[in-house]
């Protein structure tokens, strides 16, 4: 009965009401990422304002509750905060999900995303749970460029 | 039709990992034979036999051990022969799988060492596949088309399921070279109506190859009743082990086509600059061969026919007939294939509104021990055919029970209430 503890309910809330979803304009960088094994994938913009905020992260796709609740989350996470802030973020979440369930995950670092702690004990789903922050990452890093 | 004869609980008991527990003490529940079966004692033990009494190399030993090994490896060969109904032993080549399979027919084509008209291929001529297929009876042929220059066409699918043949004298033509089509769909589950495509086949000219991979472990297979060229078809999904499979092939064809792999075994006589061949099946096993899978694939066979392959499919039938009952009452489910019991086998792709299939696949998995497919099944084209990115897919076999497809009910309900 592990997999219900991985599907919190903040994460089926996220998927059932996805927040920020749909494409936005303006932008400065668009990536579109895929999982070949699965099938699942995401478009990704984000939009950087004065000082590196991150003033939208507009997002479109297709996948599993995991895969789509962690875009929702990140996009609650990232609008508002500077793109530094949110990559030290994506770090976190990225060494809680590749810690096999054995990573205590930082609640004041990663808030909402915390939820996935339990994605982290199943390997084929990491990449799920990784796909939409990953996307950001390289959507970040190409719009400072 | 009911067949006092079979008896299921008997029938699982022969297959040890069935009665294992899961972690957290969840049954196995295992739908996922139409990926690759589950094995029997019966197997098992002649390998474990093969490997501790009988192993040495094959062919080239003249040692007692030779001699033994190479009497069970070429009996394999006589016991797969009868099974798929092959008129000639020879005509039987053992392979890694189905996939070798099709890729030895398709390097055939094209090839410049080939002087058979029937096997010459470049711009022009045409091969025909269909939107159905399995990425092992596409892929290969798409790297044939690219190679020769010759251009790759396909049967479409009905929205049933139903391979669409309002094309079929277009499509089949005098510049096709070579038709191969599923027998039975890895996702659909939709039999094939191989008669009415040969019969235009052979009005062109071309030749026929049928990818059974699906339909050799759980239906009667005749090979020379099905009247085709080429059958492929692979052991892990038939009771035996991984890493062997089959071509069977029309001698006539086999003996006219160049050689596949170059290696020891295959050849007649060597010289620095040249070589010529074995006669087949030889011609095309190159290599020290999976001498102990072909063991245990003439293992399967035995235990398939001890059983009976007519009971194994009025069981399965019967499995498949409940199950199709049994999901009309799942609501937001849609059928990917077939609704009917006819010309369809045990195969049941799903999509369910709102869940994806992965979260279908890990709740049925983790709370309830049930082991299904998630994803395209290597059917990618078909899926995005029917506009969707992946399905659920349960399928059976002759140590499937109603229980089993109840518990997959009752599962499907589980998940729909966490998404729900």
């Amino acid at each position: 009965m592990i997999a219900e503890s991985m599907y919190q309910e903040l994460i089926l809330e996220h998927y059932k009401h996805p927040q920020g979803r749909g494409l936005r304009e303006p932008y400065d960088a668009e990536v579109h990422h895929v999982n070949p094994t699965c099938g699942d994938e995401i478009t990704m913009r984000v939009k950087l304002g004065d000082g590196g905020k991150v003033e939208d992260v507009s997002y479109d796709g297709q996948g599993c509750s995991i895969s789509q609740a962690a875009a929702s989350v990140l996009y609650d996470l990232a609008t508002g905060s500077t793109a530094d802030e949110t990559l030290s973020v994506v770090d976190e979440f990225t060494r809680l999900m590749q810690g096999r369930g054995q990573v205590e995950p930082d609640e004041d670092v990663l808030g909402d995303a915390v939820a996935f702690a339990g994605v982290a004990k199943f390997p084929a789903r990491v990449k799920c749970a990784l796909l939409a922050w990953m996307a950001y990452k390289d959507a970040v890093v190409r719009s400072q460029a | 039709m009911s067949l006092p004869s079979f008896d299921v609980e008997r029938i699982r008991k022969d297959f040890p990992i069935l009665s294992r527990e899961l972690p957290g003490g969840r049954p196995l529940i295992y739908l996922d034979s139409g990926n690759s079966s589950q094995k029997p004692t019966q197997v098992i033990e002649a390998m474990r036999e093969h490997l501790a009494l009988h192993y040495s190399n094959v062919g080239r030993a003249l040692h007692a051990l030779g001699t033994e090994s190479t009497d069970a490896y070429e009996g394999a060969r006589d016991k797969v022969a009868a099974f798929v109904g092959a008129p000639s032993r020879d005509e039987i080549v053992f392979t890694k799988n189905a996939s070798e399979a099709l890729n030895l027919v398709a390097y055939a084509f094209g090839n410049p060492v080939n002087t058979d008209p029937r096997f010459q291929m470049g711009p022009g001529d045409e091969i025909v596949i269909s939107e159905m297929e399995h990425h092992s009876n596409i892929v290969p042929w798409q790297l044939l088309a690219q190679r020769t220059g010759a251009t790759l066409r396909w049967f479409g699918v009905t929205d049933e399921g139903r391979l669409d043949l309002s094309t079929l004298d277009e499509l089949v033509n005098e510049r096709t070279k070579i038709v191969s089509i599923a027998h039975q769909s890895n996702v659909l589950g939709t039999v094939n109506p191989v008669a009415d495509v040969l019969a235009r086949v052979r009005e062109t000219g071309a030749l026929l190859m049928l990818d059974a991979s699906q339909s050799v472990p759980h239906h009667p297979v005749d090979v020379a009743a099905l009247g085709a060229d080429f059958v492929a078809f692979t052991g892990h999904k038939m009771v035996g082990p991984s890493g062997i499979g089959g071509l069977w092939g029309r001698a006539e064809l086999l003996a006219a086509m160049p050689p596949f792999l170059g290696g020891g075994e295959m050849i007649e006589a060597v010289w620095m600059d040249r070589s010529t061949y074995a006669p087949i099946p030889h011609k095309f096993e190159a290599g020290t061969p999976p001498i102990v899978e072909a063991v245990g694939l003439g293992a399967a066979v035995d235990y398939l026919s001890s059983i009976g392959m007519d009971a194994i499919e009025a069981h399965e039938r019967q499995i498949t007939a409940y199950a199709l009952e049994a999901v009309r009452e799942v609501p937001g489910l849609r059928l990917i294939g077939p609704g009917d019991l006819a010309n369809r086998g045990g195969t049941l792709s799903f999509t369910l509104e709102g869940v994806h299939p992965h979260d279908v696949g890990q709740i049925l998995d983790d709370v309830f021990g049930i082991a299904v497919r998630v994803g395209h099944h290597c059917a990618r084209p078909l899926h995005l055919r029917f506009g969707i990115p992946a399905t659920t897919r349960a399928s059976f076999y002759l140590y499937t029970t109603t229980d089993e497809v109840d518990a997959l009910i009752k599962g499907l309900h589980h998940v729909q209430k966490v998404f729900g």
